[in-house]
């Protein structure tokens, strides 16, 4: 599919690049300062069953545009021209006269309970489509899913990066004092809504990642009463534990790129070192042999290296090693404390949380240590995860004496908001572009 | 441990030990003994704090936590001198089995300060071994920064929190 589209892109643009001097286009690496305004009516309701999601999914086209700080919306009050057919012949000058620079109209039928969403692309500049349009069928409680597949092959079309809205992160949802939490894990689309809990809250559970296929979680659980690793399936919500070492509590799992293999954390003796578990055959390797602590593992997307903390030198910092262990280097320099290094899906930078000075801060290097970048600042930043197109960090926050939140910002650094949740959340962990 | 959390915990353990029937919340006087686990739940007495043999002379008057500086997992002077409390009071009262739950504050990231309370849990089990208790009566669980016992967002609440509580429970386990 991502092929496709890739395909579908590529061609988009070499047509629109020979037609138009000035082809409708972000480049997001350059930063974008001045969001590109857009317009999305209402979707065109191709039957009965469609009318009730004909405004919904242009809301939601419209509030994930809207959110990347990339995009301004046209309201529909402004508008002009009235979409009242998916082939319809595009009025430019009305869009035009309300500066809106791209459109998407959409249409939805019903029937029984399959969705049928289609849209097109405008470039309302140059005064022509982009690509071919694109439909999406799919069950109707899943419309919203619809509307962010349309909202990523819009990004993609404009941009030409990956989308993310059509994924899920995994978190941990919190509630009761802060002295006696309860923390349970819970599922949500990447925009915070259809949250699902997926335990009961009789554990304490932390720290979850989500694995590269998105259809299994691995986190930290104490139902033994000591940490230990579960593995969950996310469609049953069937968990077990895993990578049992006697003596030891084990903690901080992440899953290898090709979801075979875990790394994790093992503390037993005053050391903590990282071992290594094939999840299909139970065997199980040591990695680091350090009377420090090594924890916050994480893999290349290449699968050929580890990213991890230690404070093997005396405070916490980043290492890079091979996958399978052996020399780890020093990446991490800067002033403070280092933590939670996490690979980018891209490969090239490493995200981190970094206290220094009684603040936290969430931030960007290159996987060689160079060209750190802080991109926030706060009383309690921690937990970097990445979109799955690696533009956009997720993080949890905690305001002081406040409770924990989820927040995003772009690895630029700019648009940083709060995902909207209703209640305490931590330890979010982005999971893939659904399929 | 200031004076104030003395006198409140000498005050908590008065309360407790005027009550005949403790709920089992405040057995430990902070400490998460089982939380989350699935094990079986042992009632007894904690006793009155002025008999030596009782765990509520452990807690009260040797003192059943240290604390530890920022970062650290060193034992402090204070806290190696409550150490050796307990580990005189655990060689005469060879029938208990303890738990040591190592804390760490909140200004750390989450993993990290689970290793952290690891390695602190560590340095007590260590010294009361090394003080003559019996390995076997010793189990460490590392809860990081997930149970404070004090919750404001402030250094006097974070020097409380960086702990190794020391939880007391009958009988010796396997």
């Amino acid at each position: 599919m991502t092929r496709f589209f890739t395909a579908l892109m590529a061609a988009c643009f070499a047509l629109v690049a020979t037609a138009s001097a000035q082809p409708l286009r972000l480049q997001i690496t350059e930063g974008v300062i001045e969001p590109m305004p857009f317009a999305v009516p209402a979707f065109v309701p191709e039957d009965g069953g469609g009318s009730q999601y004909a405004e919904a999914l242009s809301r939601v086209v419209a509030a994930n545009l809207s959110s990347t700080g990339l995009f301004r919306e046209v309201p529909p009050a402004a508008h002009i021209a009235r979409i009242t057919s998916f082939g319809t012949n595009i009025s430019y000058p009305d869009w035009r006269a309300v500066n809106a620079q791209a459109l998407i109209v959409g249409a939805v039928a019903a029937s029984g309970n399959t969705l049928t969403v289609k849209f097109r692309l405008f470039d309302v500049v140059s005064g022509q489509q982009m690509g071919q349009g694109l439909q999406f069928a799919g069950s109707t409680q899943d419309w919203r899913r619809m509307a962010h597949k349309v909202s990523d092959a819009v990004y993609s079309q404009i941009t030409g990066e990956g989308g993310y809205f059509d994924s899920r992160v995994v978190f941990v949802a919190e509630s009761g004092p802060r002295t006696n939490r309860v923390k349970r894990l819970a599922i949500m689309d990447q925009d915070g809504e259809n949250i699902r809990t997926l335990t009961d809250g009789r554990s304490l559970v932390i720290a979850p990642r989500v694995s590269p296929a998105g259809d299994r979680a691995v986190y930290t659980t104490y139902q033994t009463g000591s940490p230990r690793i579960a593995l969950m399936d996310l469609r049953s919500g069937q968990a077990q534990l895993v990578g049992e070492i006697p003596g030891a509590m084990t903690f901080s799992p992440r899953f290898s790129p090709d979801g075979r293999a875990l790394v994790f954390s093992a503390a037993m003796g005053g050391t903590t070192d990282l071992f290594r578990l094939e999840l299909g055959t139970g065997q199980m390797v040591r990695l680091t042999n350090s009377p420090a602590i090594a924890t916050a593992p994480s893999f290349s997307p290449d699968g050929r290296s580890l990213t991890f903390e230690s404070d093997r030198s005396g405070t916490s910092q980043i290492y890079v090693m091979p996958a399978n262990g052996g020399n780890a280097q020093r990446i991490s320099f800067g002033q403070g404390r280092y933590s939670t290094p996490v690979w980018s899906p891209r490969g090239d930078m490493i995200a981190f949380t970094k206290s220094h000075a009684g603040r936290f801060h969430i931030g960007v290097m290159r996987s060689d240590g160079s060209e750190e970048r802080l991109l926030t600042a706060s009383f309690l930043d921690e937990g970097p995860t990445w979109a799955p197109n690696g533009r956009v960090i997720m993080f949890a926050r905690e305001a002081q004496g406040g409770d924990p939140a989820l927040y995003a910002v772009d690895i630029s650094g700019r648009n940083l908001r709060r995902v909207p949740l209703s209640s305490p959340a931590s330890d979010p962990a982005w999971g893939p572009l659904l399929p | 441990m200031n004076l104030t959390t003395k006198s409140l915990l000498l005050l908590a353990g008065l309360a407790l030990a005027a009550c005949n029937n403790p709920r089992p919340g405040m057995f430990g006087g902070g400490g998460t003994d089982g939380f989350g686990g699935e094990s079986s739940i042992t009632t007894g007495s904690l006793g009155d704090p002025s008999d030596p043999r009782s765990i509520a002379h452990f807690q009260q008057r040797i003192g059943d936590r240290v604390f530890f500086a920022d970062d650290s997992s060193d034992l402090t002077p204070e806290g190696r001198s409550v150490l050796t409390g307990q580990a005189a009071w655990l060689r005469t009262n060879p029938q208990f089995a303890v738990l040591i739950e190592g804390h760490a504050d909140e200004r750390g990231t989450r993993e990290y300060n689970v290793a952290l309370g690891a390695r602190r849990a560590d340095t007590v089990q260590r010294f009361l071994i090394a003080e003559g208790v019996a390995a076997n009566r010793l189990r460490t669980v590392s809860y990081g920064k997930e149970r404070p016992v004090e919750a404001c967002a402030e250094p006097r609440c974070w020097n409380v929190n960086r702990r190794a509580v020391t939880v007391v429970s009958g009988g010796v386990s396997g």
